[in-house]
């Protein structure tokens, strides 16, 4: 039992300096790749600018419109905390660093994610401002359109591993990483991840130069914080599921311990998201749904049917 | 989707690149001369004051943060009699040097002016008045205006006729 | 009414209008300089060029100049044309080939016409490269800046100041491009009205001089609706404040007033606002209030006013708010008009004649409207100025309808209804003490003593209705005057008889009165005008008191422990002798005033009140019209609205009534229901709490300039603007930008027109009244059963004694009036005190021009140097009055030399 409080212990205090030191690492690569240096001036390569960030949020007037209604406003943010944390208890990382082996994990998944539109809908309709209402019906638009064939798209894995069980799925990979066998479910997959973190190129809940600061807009201090290391974590989550669904998880030559090649493979995906936010320009809206519904849709039954057919093929 | 994936690459290149950066206090960025930054009341050629207090700069300034009073001096030369800028407002856009029709007002390539306590961004007369032309060597808005003033009199201007007799009737 | 077609589009018109007017009453833009809504057209600058067109099938069109056409039915008309609209720029193009590089330099930037008009037609770029014709200046005075290289030669300036305000001193000179406007000489322009140049001429070559002073571009004046406060016929003015000190007036248009002019006494009138010798803080024995016990000042009052022993007086240049409450506070038995007894006498008469009798006052406008105008002993020009403006264009009426008649010409027509009617004159009579200006333009002009003229009154009221006594003793040159006048009158449709204050005779008044009355009871629609004093003359004298005589008897009976003086210098309304006694006998005087004065040097307590410019209030003007002056400008020291100091008073004193009173709507409507007379008072701007899209009007044009700059030498953080409770201005320029309610405009401006000429964009049509109305509401309407109460009591003929003089009151425009001679400008045009003589008076007491004469009074001895007039009633000595260091309050009275 002492293990299992050494595990959650062990992953929340993971995740949370993942997430703090993502302010840095996402600050410092959009530098890279923009010619820039980003911050460098607090502390080593300026890593204290993590600390000072943390500290301005907290020392922020925690501000609440009067106009605003006060406990949908106060509860929103935590929500997307809450529902990613929650994601996180059926990640495996290694063999036996999960917090909870469910054999459903994948569904648990699903369902923790798609709560995380709340705080979006939630916290946009309590800031009673017009720009944070359009941007919280575009999140929420966004994500539900996106979910779906984000779990299309898993099905093929599924299909693949003959398991809903995540540490079973990594385990499933170990001749060979379903990103071969299922790189069009991978990309469909990507895709939906990104837009279910609502991260650039699909940031369209908050949009700046269109909505301020969409469904965020009223919000400041620790609140805001929450929001955005919410966003933070959602990456990390994603990556880590990118990992575990299709590049094997933990798995990895033995010259390293598991959970660091998962760590390692993790971090490679969070970059390429930064990289994504550093390189792609925001679709439109409206395109954003067209080639959800009209192209990703229809190319994730397809691939599952495709997944199926063969599946079925090859066991008869 | 190619094109997607050919400038993340690009971008992706940039990282070795060399950096854009002015690694400000210990290095110096280079100004050009039209830069938008300190402002200063210039002199024309003579030494004498530009400014006529016209207040259209005051009038152009988007936060209002230039306010002056003018007077005119025995021969009936303008000049301000206080000229008031609070930096602590200015936005640098510059439109106070566009509206200026004397070159008096000018934006200078100088940023450093900040301060710790916000009283001192006050600048009058005596802070913003140089010894100089500034970037309009040469113009003297009394030479082409038809005022008369000290040293110049009706028709000494620039393409001016001699004032009208007018107890004449030759045409 | 006429239908036409202005760029393809219908337009129904009024009648007998020019085109030009037509357009602009219309709202659209089509730019011109020579015509002026008050001058006519006469087609000088050929800037309002547009096409006609023949009729439909006409594509080529004429230009034509749209101020010389007058309006015809069905008529094809494009503003819009590009023929019409080259034409236009390239006048200004020909203009500006010999305009200064003045803008940035010129007082009349911001504010300009040709500006708005160059801007107007589009031309931007002056690509003449020869020379610019120059000229010299002149000094024309005081008031007036000349700067003649910005001339553009539309002559309205003479038209102005030589046809309508009928001055002398200017003039146009030279030939072909080389005209010149101004003096044959240098020298101060002598018009009372020269000051309107600054506003006639759309260029900057006249320009107001005080403003120079302390010169602040239109759009960065705080400004306010205001009513002048330099003599009794309320016109209407726009004050101006920047950086806390009051900064220009401008006229403010009203149909039925002022219209479009102002005299120089209101326009310059205004520098006391800005004086060093304002009282600024509350005093307790000539020291800040704080050095007394640290009482505030507020109870050292609380302290003094013992029940029934506390008096108060009033004044006639105070609102009517704060001499109503002043009057409330200290209860009506105790409340004194500060106006001598003299001036008493005459303005409450002169309120009974109106509203008792059935002959109602005048407008200035309707007064310009007269056919036949009688003067009786007023020197117009001096106490009353825009009523001298009126009746100079009453006299044009009757031969300017001859010629309509028969040379058929449009009214606007200027030039050519000038170059008809040449000389000819309407009838006007003046019998005055000695001449007037007005002299030059009159049928007959008399010169006489004031009970003559009273005589010659009711001798013409004999002629004209037989229920009036016949004069007794009447000499045969008096008869011939009185039947020659009556004759005149009989035949007339408007007539206007004018009297005041300025005969110093009551019974001029009456003879004025029966005269109006029996011309009534012939079913001439006739009108009477009284001049008065002071701003609010009549509002005092409406609102009712004791004299001021009785308030020195009650303290010299040891009766008043305490006095309140509202307003007012008591030694410029009582016998400085008088004044005095009555000083050392009171014990506590509670002066609010805002100018240091002979009074202020009595006063125990001195409370700074704030003058028009930092107030709100009502003034009730000479015809009885009730017209509210808006605060200005809100001073950051103590100083606030007399009314209001009253009020804290009454509160500090825990008064039944007005304890409750805080704002000026509160105030005004407390009046309207507890006087009568001012029934309808609170109505005639809308209250505090008006909003126009729920935003308050701005006293400031949305491009007011430094406010986040303008105190940041005290304090970079910028203070909270002031609130304005009592009204619905808002002190910022935020608020409503479009038109408000015309009894408030703070200022006129519209989109394209920066200068005065944007008034054309709040009539209903070009000269008529604005929008909603006029501001004002007249209280006094004649009595409705035309039963007419004459007066038969006919005074003893004027006979001169040898031992005494007659003094007779001579008024000034300049220097007769307290306030305006705080400003240097009139200062130095005030005349050095004098007495006036006829000829013969002063051979008999071998005086000449500039010996001194002692003479005394009451005891009394003063000494004035001699001026000769003969135009002067023999026996009679003429005194200035008002003027600074004239003693004497009284006249008429007889004096022994
Ligand atoms: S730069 Fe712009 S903001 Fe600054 S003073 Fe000039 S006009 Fe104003
Ligand atoms: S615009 Fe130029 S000349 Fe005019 S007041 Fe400003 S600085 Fe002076
Ligand atoms: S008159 Fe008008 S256009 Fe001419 S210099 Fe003055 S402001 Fe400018
Ligand atoms: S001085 Fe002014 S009003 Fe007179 S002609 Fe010239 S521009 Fe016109
Ligand atoms: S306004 Fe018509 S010609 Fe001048």
């Amino acid at each position: 039992m002492t293990n299992f409080w050494w595990i959650i212990g062990g992953v929340l205090f993971a995740l949370l300096n993942t997430a703090a030191g993502l302010i840095w690492v996402e600050r410092r690569m959009l530098a890279l790749w923009q010619d820039r240096y980003g911050p460098n001036r607090a502390g080593p390569f300026g890593l204290l600018v993590v600390l000072a960030d943390t500290i301005k949020l907290f020392f922020k007037e925690d501000w609440i419109p009067p106009f605003a209604d006060k406990v949908v406003f106060v509860f929103a943010p935590a929500v997307v905390m809450l529902s990613v944390l929650m994601s996180f208890v059926v990640m495996p990382f290694a063999p036996q660093i999960i917090v909870a082996d469910l054999n459903i994990g994948l569904l648990f998944f699903l369902a923790m994610s798609s709560l995380g539109v709340y705080s979006v809908v939630l916290g946009g309709w309590a800031s009673n401002n017009k720009y944070a209402l359009l941007g919280a019906m575009r999140g929420a638009s966004q994500m539900i359109s996106y979910e779906v064939f984000m779990g299309l798209a898993l099905m093929g894995v599924v299909v693949l591993s003959g398991s809903f069980n995540l540490r079973e799925i990594v385990e499933a990979q170990k001749t060979v990483w379903f990103i071969v066998p299922q790189f069009i479910g991978f990309l469909i997959f990507l895709v939906a991840g990104v837009a279910e973190t609502h991260r650039l190129p699909f940031d369209i809940p908050e949009a700046e130069s269109e909505l301020v600061a969409g469904f965020h807009s009223e919000y400041s201090g620790m609140k805001f914080g929450m929001f955005f290391i919410g966003e933070y974590l959602g990456i990390t989550l994603i990556s880590g599921m990118l990992v575990t669904l299709y590049f094997g998880g933990w798995l990895g030559p033995a010259f390293l311990p598991p959970v660091l090649w998962f760590v390692i493979k993790t971090f490679a995906f969070i970059m390429l998201f930064i990289l994504f936010r550093a390189s792609m320009p925001r679709p439109r809206y409206d395109q954003l749904m067209e080639y959800g519904w009209k192209v990703l849709f229809p190319l994730s039954i397809l691939n599952l049917m495709v997944t199926a057919a063969i599946k079925l093929w090859l066991n008869t | 989707m190619l094109s997607l994936v050919r400038s993340m690459w690009l971008i992706f290149l940039h990282m070795f690149h060399k950096r854009e950066t002015f690694q400000y206090p210990e290095q110096k960025a280079p100004l050009p001369a039209r830069w938008r930054g300190r402002i200063a009341l210039t002199r024309d050629p003579d030494g004498g004051e530009r400014c006529v207090g016209c207040y259209l700069c005051a009038a152009a300034c988007p936060v209002d943060c230039i306010s002056l009073q003018a007077t005119e001096d025995d021969s009936g030369r303008r000049y301000p009699e206080f000229f008031r800028i609070n930096f602590s407002r200015c936005i640098f856009c510059g439109f106070c040097e566009e509206a200026c029709p004397t070159y008096a007002i000018q934006l200078l390539p100088d940023y450093e002016m900040a301060e710790y306590n916000r009283q001192n961004l006050v600048y009058e007369k005596k802070d913003l008045l140089i010894d100089s032309e500034g970037k309009y060597p040469g113009y003297n808005y009394y030479n082409i205006a038809g005022m008369a003033i000290r040293g110049k009199d009706k028709g000494d201007a620039h393409q001016e006729e001699p004032p009208v007799d007018v107890k004449s009737l030759i045409p | 009414m006429p239908i036409i077609n202005i760029d393809n589009k219908t337009y129904e018109v009024k009648e007998g209008k020019n085109l030009l007017e037509a357009c602009l009453s219309l709202g659209l833009n089509l730019p011109y300089f020579c015509w002026h809504p008050a001058l006519g057209a006469v087609g000088a600058c050929r800037q309002c060029a547009v096409k006609v067109f023949k009729d439909e099938d006409d594509k080529k069109g004429r230009i034509i100049m749209s101020c010389m056409e007058p309006v015809k039915d069905q008529q094809r008309v494009s503003i819009e044309d590009s023929d019409a609209k080259k034409f236009r720029e390239q006048v200004i193009g020909w203009l500006m080939t010999n305009h200064p590089h003045d803008c940035a330099v010129c007082d009349e930037g911001g504010a300009c016409h040709l500006q708005d008009m160059t801007v107007m037609t589009g031309h931007s770029y002056r690509d003449y490269h020869f020379t610019k014709r120059t000229y010299n200046n002149q000094y024309l005075g005081p008031f007036l800046n000349h700067e003649m290289n910005r001339c553009i030669q539309c002559y309205r300036c003479v038209r102005f100041y030589k046809d309508f305000a009928g001055g002398k001193d200017l003039d146009v000179f030279a030939a072909h491009n080389h005209v010149y406007f101004g003096r044959q000489q240098e020298g101060v322009l002598e018009s009372e009205f020269s000051g309107n140049l600054a506003e006639v001429c759309p260029t900057g070559v006249f320009t107001d001089k005080t403003l120079k002073q302390h010169y602040t571009r239109k759009w960065d004046l705080t400004s306010a609706a205001s009513v002048c406060q330099g003599c009794g016929l309320g016109c209407n003015i726009i004050a101006g404040e920047r950086y806390g000190a009051l900064r220009q007036i401008t006229n403010r248009f009203n149909s039925a007033v002022n219209g479009y002019f102002l005299c120089d006494r209101g326009r310059y009138g205004y520098e006391f606002v800005n004086s060093p010798q304002r009282i600024k803080t509350p005093m307790v024995y000539h020291g800040p209030s704080e050095l007394s016990n640290g009482i505030p000042v507020l109870q050292h009052i609380h302290r003094r006013m013992k029940p029934g022993k506390t008096i108060g007086i009033g004044s006639p240049r105070a609102s009517l708010e704060s001499n109503a409450v002043l009057k409330e506070l200290v209860g009506e038995e105790n409340f004194y008009l500060g106006v001598s007894a003299g001036d008493h006498d005459l303005v409450s008469l002169a309120l009974k004649v109106l509203q008792q009798g059935p002959v109602r006052a005048a407008s200035l406008q309707e007064a310009a409207a007269a056919d036949v105008v009688l003067i009786l002993g007023e020197d117009l020009t001096n106490t009353a100025p825009m009523l001298a403006l009126s009746v100079r264009q009453a006299v044009r009426r009757i031969p300017v309808e001859e010629v309509i008649n028969t040379v058929h010409v449009p009214a606007w027509q200027d030039a050519a209804i000038r170059e008809a009617v040449q000389e000819n004159k309407g009838p006007l009579y003046i019998l005055n003490v000695q001449q007037t200006k007005l002299d030059e333009l009159a049928k007959g002009a008399w010169h006489t003593a004031p009970d003559n003229i009273a005589r010659i009154g009711f001798g013409v009221s004999h002629l004209l209705s037989d229920k009036m006594p016949e004069v007794t003793g009447m000499s045969e040159q008096g008869k011939a005057i009185a039947a020659e006048i009556a004759e005149a009158l009989k035949h007339a449709k408007n007539p206007l008889i004018i009297a005041g204050y300025g005969s110093g005779s009551e019974a001029v008044i009456k003879s004025a009165a029966n005269v109006a009355w029996a011309l009534h009871d012939l079913g001439i629609d006739a009108m009477l005008a009284f001049t008065v004093p002071e701003c609010n003359s009549m509002g005092l004298e409406m609102l009712g008191g004791h004299r001021l005589e009785s308030a020195v008897d009650r303290a010299l009976n040891n009766e008043a422990d305490t006095v309140i003086i509202l307003e007012n210098d008591l030694y410029r309304r009582l016998n400085q002798h008088r004044a005095e006694h009555f000083f050392d006998k009171v014990q506590d005087v509670i002066l609010l005033d805002h100018l240091y004065n002979p009074t202020a040097e009595k006063a125990t307590i001195i409370l700074p009140a704030g003058t028009f410019a930092e107030s709100d209030g009502t003034l009730v003007n000479n015809e009885g019209r009730a017209q509210r002056f808006f605060q200005v400008f809100s001073s950051n020291t103590a100083v606030q609205e007399s009314w209001r100091w009253l009020l804290q008073i009454a509160a500090a004193n825990g008064h039944a009534t007005l304890s409750s009173l805080k704002h000026l709507d509160e105030v005004v409507s407390h009046i309207a229901v507890t006087c009568p007379v001012f029934h309808g008072i609170d109505t005639l701007t809308p209250g505090a709490g008006f909003r126009i899209a729920g935003q308050k009007v701005p006293r400031e044009p949305h491009r007011y300039s430094g406010r986040t700059a303008m105190q940041a030498n005290i304090q970079v953080s910028e203070p909270k603007p002031p609130e304005d409770p009592d009204t619905a201005l808002s002190f910022t320029m935020e608020g409503y930008r479009g038109e408000p309610p015309s009894s408030m405009i703070p200022f006129f401006w519209a989109p394209g027109w920066n200068s005065v000429q944007s008034v054309n964009k709040f009539q209903t049509e070009t000269g008529g009244p604005l929008h909603d109305g006029d501001g004002g509401k007249r209280l006094i309407e004649p009595h409705p059963n035309g039963q007419t109460p004459f007066y038969t009591e006919v005074p003893e003929p004027y006979l001169p004694l040898t031992e005494h003089l007659l003094l007779v009151p001579l008024y000034h425009i300049y220097g007769s009036e307290e306030l305006s001679v705080h400003t240097p400008g009139i200062a130095e045009r005030i005349p050095a005190p004098y007495i006036m003589l006829h000829g013969e008076d002063a051979k008999r007491l071998q005086v000449a021009n500039g010996h001194r004469l002692h003479f005394m009074d009451n005891g009394h001895h003063y000494t004035l140097p001699v001026i000769i007039n003969n135009t002067l009633q023999q026996g009679a000595a003429g005194i200035p009055v008002g003027l600074p260091g004239v003693q004497i309050a009284e006249a008429p009275q007889l004096i022994k030399v």
